[in-house]
């Protein structure tokens, strides 16, 4: 009874969803102020039956109600609680439904946020968001449904995957899907925007901060999903250029130039075009993402298995929603005059550049992502593209990128003086490339050039962010600075911090398998390891051979490390529990391969300088968005508006 | 408008390059059977036929044998199998032929998913059963 009722929920919020997809774009279009103010109320209606639909399917988890096949599969009665109700987005048709409730609190949010703004405006922000929601149920009720009963049940469930049982399956998904999702309310302030046929100024300040949460959001849901998968599901390293990871990271590249394209059209009035196409390049990229990951096309580790129907709806909708704007940017672009020009050496142009080279970056990505697809189709056979691709191509746009970020970010608007410019920036520059010659021989005694290229635009880029923070703390000299800069510098020096750590962790990575018996002693990297066998344990719903494995350094004893291979009762399959020490400065990482007979173990060892830089860095960079969107102007902003706004609206009535 | 042109012009022909150079194709064994795999670094796959994981004791060292139900291919590989890695079932191996006609395997292909059949082991698998069914 409980699942019909899921399945009656999602039903009316579909209906819900067509009604703010429409009624309201109409009513804005016809000028009826009453058709308009269906938007809210049918957004609030829509959020409460997704939310019910959602709550019924965690019901259902909690319940063990096997009747119902996506429970039957995903969960049994044996797991702990937890993970029941983590459970259900452990599989395809509940991650859709978590995409939906996703949307759904993003929908209630704008409604919420958006009252200071002009009716018109508002409304259409929301249809488009109930057009995209309507889309994705239907895909969810008529191809995904998580809903469909298995009767008779089976008397036990089929367990959720081992690799999903971890406190990061948890947050790392829904984190992910704000941020991804997230993209939609840029796309409909886009959307919304060519339909009114006023993208200004205001336009970009309403968008901006909307857009630096959901960046927020797929800024920490990437920086978790990479670390879950280097912490706790053992895979030794942090990214892959997996499909899916490429899918989240296009979004990202995509969402980053967005924010500073914003920037430039916010204070200038200029880039309103550019603007608009990132908006709905980064929500396209979002559902690309959706349909590889979902329609089972790529070969990936996070591939479902999958439905041909599928593919073929989430390329219905992607079409749609791509073409429907960009047929309507097209009809309403030429509009968009722009309104005076900029130097070459001015904010504007290095904010050009930061674009088109972002762009580029995603571009490659995406071609390396798709070349499989379009060869097979092609009929030239299966192909796959590895990560030596990708960490060739990717380095091209994204080292010019980081190191123009340490110039621009010191440009004035409009213009700057050269020799200005290069006075302030000298020093620090002279100190990045010394410092990033000097520290990898100091501490590796070898450096590639790349290193040592790669090293030096790092440090240059946390010298530069710091120097505004550092003359304002220290020498109490220059103008206070603003939320909205000490975000930036904030932002851009974790940019910094990230590239050392990427760079000391690839460049000075070691890696190394090997056999090892009872007793056995292995030398890597300035370290003794000592391999003391193995006993077995038992956990809560897995039996487990636990590894003892002795760190040592110059003799002496660091850490006592306990990786563990478990076997999970239900599925019957093995999980690596990776041993970590990790000290800030270099991680030490064992796990255990398998039995090698002749009481011998396989074990893997690899040893990562800086890799803690890696989530700090990306920890910096949301924490300088979080700041960004606390600053004054768009609080005083919102209330000018809001007065705006009541004034006529008080003389109308 | 010029240098953002070139430059992309260059980057596309960078991006072309690198995608040359790097892709990885798709043999199965009944291609290899048949002549048909390059000297160069690609992928093979299929079932790991059942009892024949050999493991030389104390080392790291395995053999294996990937077929597609027609034709098999012996795959040697000396670093850790990823744990859901199991004969019977599909698996993926990178890697290159030697002049003895063995597969010498850098990297086993990994699945979150044991149920899950790699698209491109099906696709062989099927393949293979319609050539012998002529």
């Amino acid at each position: 009874m409980i699942p019909e009722l899921g399945q009656l929920a999602l039903a009316l919020a579909l209906c819900l969803a067509l009604v703010q997809g429409t009624v309201p774009i109409v009513g804005a279009a016809l000028g009826r102020a009453d058709w308009m103010a269906l938007a809210r109320p049918a957004a609030a209606g829509q959020f409460v039956f997704v939310v019910l639909a959602f709550g019924t399917l965690v019901y259902a988890f909690l319940t063990d109600d096997f009747t119902v096949w996506f429970v039957a599969e995903h969960s049994n009665s044996a797991l702990p609680v937890f993970y029941k109700a983590t459970a259900a987005w452990g599989g395809h048709e509940g991650s859709m439904l978590l995409w939906i409730t996703v949307l759904a609190v993003w929908t209630m949010a704008v409604a919420a946020g958006s009252r200071s703004q002009p009716q018109e405006f508002a409304s259409r922000v929301l249809g488009v968001l109930g057009i995209v929601s309507a889309g994705v149920i239907a895909f969810a009720f008529f191809t995904s449904n998580p809903f469909i009963r298995l009767i008779p049940g089976p008397a036990d469930g089929n367990d959720l995957n081992p690799l999903l049982q971890d406190p990061g399956m948890i947050i790392h998904p829904p984190t992910l899907y704000l941020g991804y999702v997230g993209m939609s309310v840029p796309f409909a302030f886009a959307v919304a925007a060519l339909l009114t046929g006023r993208l200004d100024k205001d336009w970009a300040r309403w968008t901006r901060p909307w857009t630096v949460v959901a960046w927020l959001f797929l800024t920490g849901g990437i920086t978790l999903g990479s670390w879950w998968a280097y912490y706790e599901l053992g895979w030794g390293g942090w990214w892959f250029w997996d499909p899916v990871e490429n899918s989240s990271f296009m979004p990202w590249l995509m969402a980053t130039a967005l924010l500073h394209s914003l920037a430039v059209t916010e204070r200038r009035g200029i880039f309103k075009s550019w603007t608009v196409l990132l908006a709905i390049a980064a929500f396209s990229l979002s559902l690309l993402g959706t349909f590889l990951t979902r329609a089972g096309v790529m070969i990936s580790v996070h591939a479902f298995a999958s439905d041909p129907t599928r593919g073929l709806f989430i390329l219905g909708l992607l079409a749609l929603f791509s073409g429907g704007s960009l047929l309507l940017y097209a009809v309403r672009a030429r509009n968009l005059e722009a309104e005076g020009g900029f130097k070459p050496v001015s904010r504007e142009a290095f904010l050009l550049a930061n674009n088109v080279l972002l762009v580029v970056a995603a571009g490659v990505v995406l071609a390396g992502t798709l070349a499989p697809l379009v060869v097979e189709a092609l009929g030239f056979g299966k192909i796959s593209v590895g990560p030596p691709y990708f960490n060739i191509v990717f380095l091209v746009p994204a080292l010019p990128l980081v190191a123009l970020i340490g110039v621009g970010m010191h440009t004035g608007w409009r213009m700057m003086p050269t020799d200005a410019l290069l006075r302030r920036l000298r020093l620090p520059a002279i100190a990045a490339v010394v410092v990033g010659i000097a520290a990898p021989f100091i501490f590796f005694d070898t450096a590639s050039v790349l290193t040592i290229l790669a090293l030096s635009i790092a440090l240059w880029v946390c010298a530069s962010s710091l120097l505004d923070p550092v003359r304002r703390l220290v020498f109490r000299t220059g103008a206070p600075m603003t939320r909205g800069q000490v975000g930036m510098c904030l932002a851009h020096f974790g940019v910094g911090v990230f590239m050392l750590g990427a760079t000391a962790a690839s460049a000075y990575n070691l890696e190394r398998d090997f056999a090892a018996r009872p007793g056995d002693r292995i030398e890597a990297g300035g370290y003794e390891l000592v391999f003391n066998g193995t006993r077995q344990v038992q956990g809560p719903n897995f039996v487990a051979d636990e590894g003892e494995v002795e760190l040592r350094r110059k003799g002496e004893l660091v850490t006592v490390m306990r990786p563990q291979i478990r076997t999970y009762q239900v599925q019957r399959s093995a999980m690596t529990e990776a041993a970590i020490d990790a000290n800030g400065i270099r991680d030490v990482f064992v796990a255990l391969g398998e039995p090698l007979g002749d009481n011998a173990w396989s074990v893997r060892l690899r040893i990562k300088p800086l890799i803690g830089f890696l989530w700090l860095g990306s920890g910096l960079m949301a924490l300088g968005g979080l700041v960004a969107i606390t600053d004054r102007r768009y609080r005083l902003a919102a209330r000018q508006t809001e007065r705006a706004v009541a004034e006529p609206a008080a003389g109308a009535a | 408008m010029v240098l953002v042109l070139a430059g992309l012009t260059v980057a596309g022909f960078l991006t072309y390059r690198a995608l040359q150079e790097n892709l990885l194709y798709f043999f199965s064994p009944s291609q290899v059977a048949a002549g048909e795999a390059p000297k160069r670094t690609f992928r093979i796959g299929g079932m790991v036929v059942a009892g024949s994981l050999k493991r030389e004791p104390g080392t790291l060292n395995v053999s294996f044998v990937v077929t597609d139900l027609v034709h098999s291919v012996p795959v040697k590989y000396d670093r850790i199998l990823p744990d859901l890695f199991r004969e019977g079932a599909g698996a993926v191996v990178v890697g290159r032929l030697n002049d003895h006609g063995e597969f010498i395997g850098e990297e086993v292909i990994a699945k979150h998913d044991e149920n899950y059949m790699p698209p491109e082991v099906a696709d062989a698998l099927e393949k293979a059963r319609a050539a012998q069914g002529q």
